[in-house]
């Protein structure tokens, strides 16, 4: 029989922000994307900025935005340790965009005080924000 | 027996204390709730953390990470998390007894013990017994900061990677609820298994990137997550029984209160029935 749920718990330093079970976990891996359906192989990651769509049991989706942090997949367990956890809804548009902006103006102010690694880590992690608020505002 | 104005003086005394003693409590009242908060916000992370290093620990891993390896415990390390300040019970004492009973179970095994403390509590404490005290830290206040603990974490986890420490282990107050705080002693190093009966076979994790970079991102925020929830959690509890000392100070003093009340009108009553005897006599008299 196959396994049709498997239980997701998604924990950040300051809050628990889902625990349950689900059908499908979709995040952004170090290495690129990765789904995970019930059943995966033991599987240890770390997570880069960017946003974690959950299928729950029975239907219905939750996005999550993710900061970074690592993720361990057990065939029965999942969990995701985030650095920083925000929920689509409760992220700031206009605020994701501005430090868009300001990162990017950052990046191609070419001056030696910007340190470029900061800058760009600032860029992808408000590029990541963007993509879930559209992702829980379609 | 004792006049009424010394027995006055002294109502006035423990009157005083009274006064202190129940806004300590309030004060420690307020102050629990956000400690509690702050504990609890951070809980899951830790427990989660906790059960992913029991999972890694039980598994069959291709890069053996110095610490899963276990060693014979020739010489133990031991984080004792304290309060920086007095008057909240026997909370410090008792988890000093836990520590020294472990300790002593560990030296009678032929294994060497060594502290590192957090607190001034404690500080105090080892110091006085003249254990070996290798790293202290105290005055974290309310909030406490990852980076002021980090150091003395640090000097530990050097010390078991430069195998001078066999075993690690954190001790602080887990708080239960408001009127039980259990002192407990959590095994950092080598990492803890997992009582996780769901996966005895043999098996190995995927790894993305690689094994030694992801073990060792991990392993320390672990070491961290760990060390400061127990902090978190101490605090949690150095409030709630500073608040529960308080209250039991104040009810002490209420009570003493009564006490002298009684012993003062008891006092006031013989001198009146005194000076009435005299007066009656000296009528007699003329």
């Amino acid at each position: 029989m196959a396994i049709l749920s498997v239980n997701l718990n998604v924990v950040s330093a300051e809050e628990s922000l889902f625990s349950g079970a689900i059908e499908s976990l979709q995040i952004t891996g170090s290495e690129g994307e990765l789904g995970i359906m019930p059943g995966h192989a033991p599987l240890l990651t770390s997570l880069k900025p960017g946003m974690a769509r959950i299928v729950k049991k029975g239907g219905g989706e939750e996005v999550i935005y993710l900061s970074g942090g690592m993720l361990e997949v057990q065939p029965n367990h999942v969990t995701v340790l985030a650095d920083i956890a925000v929920r689509g809804d409760d992220l700031d548009e206009q605020a994701a965009q501005e430090a868009k902006q300001r990162a990017e103006e950052q990046l191609n102010a070419q001056s030696n005080d910007v340190d470029y690694a900061e800058a760009a880590a600032e860029l992808a992690r408000a590029v990541a924000q963007l993509r879930v608020i559209q992702a829980t505002s379609k | 027996m004792a006049g009424g104005k010394e027995i006055k003086s002294k109502i006035g005394s423990v009157q005083n204390t009274q006064k202190i003693t129940s806004a300590m409590e309030m004060v420690a009242a307020s102050k629990m709730r956000r400690a509690q908060d702050s504990m609890a916000a951070s809980r899951p992370y830790a427990e989660n953390m906790r059960n992913v290093i029991g999972h890694i620990a039980l598994g069959n891993l291709e890069f053996r990470h110095p610490y899963m390896v276990e060693r014979e415990a020739k010489r133990v390390g031991y984080i004792v998390v304290s309060t920086d300040r007095g008057l909240c019970g026997g909370l410090n004492i008792n988890l000093f007894k836990k520590v020294l009973a472990d300790a002593g179970e560990q030296q009678s095994a032929g294994a060497e013990v060594e502290f590192a403390v957090v607190g001034s509590k404690a500080t105090a404490f080892f110091n006085n017994m003249g254990a070996k005290v290798v790293s202290q830290i105290s005055g974290l206040g309310d909030n406490p900061s990852l980076t002021d603990l980090v150091g003395s974490v640090k000097v530990m986890l050097d010390a078991y990677d430069n195998g001078e420490i066999d075993r690690l282990y954190i001790v602080y107050n887990k708080f239960v609820n408001t009127m039980t705080q259990q002192p407990t002693i959590d095994q950092l190093l080598p990492l803890p298994k997992s009582d996780d009966d769901a996966i005895k076979h043999r098996w190995d994790y995927l790894y993305e990137p690689d094994a030694q970079a992801l073990l060792e991102q991990l392993l320390v925020r672990y070491t961290e997550s760990q060390v400061y929830q127990g902090v978190v959690e101490n605090l949690a509890c150095e409030q709630a029984a500073r608040m529960v000392a308080m209250k039991a100070a104040t009810d002490n003093a209420g009570d003493l209160i009564d006490d002298l009340q009684l012993v003062y009108n008891k006092a006031r009553q013989a001198s009146i029935t005194q000076e009435l005897s005299e007066i009656c006599a000296g009528a007699a008299a003329v």
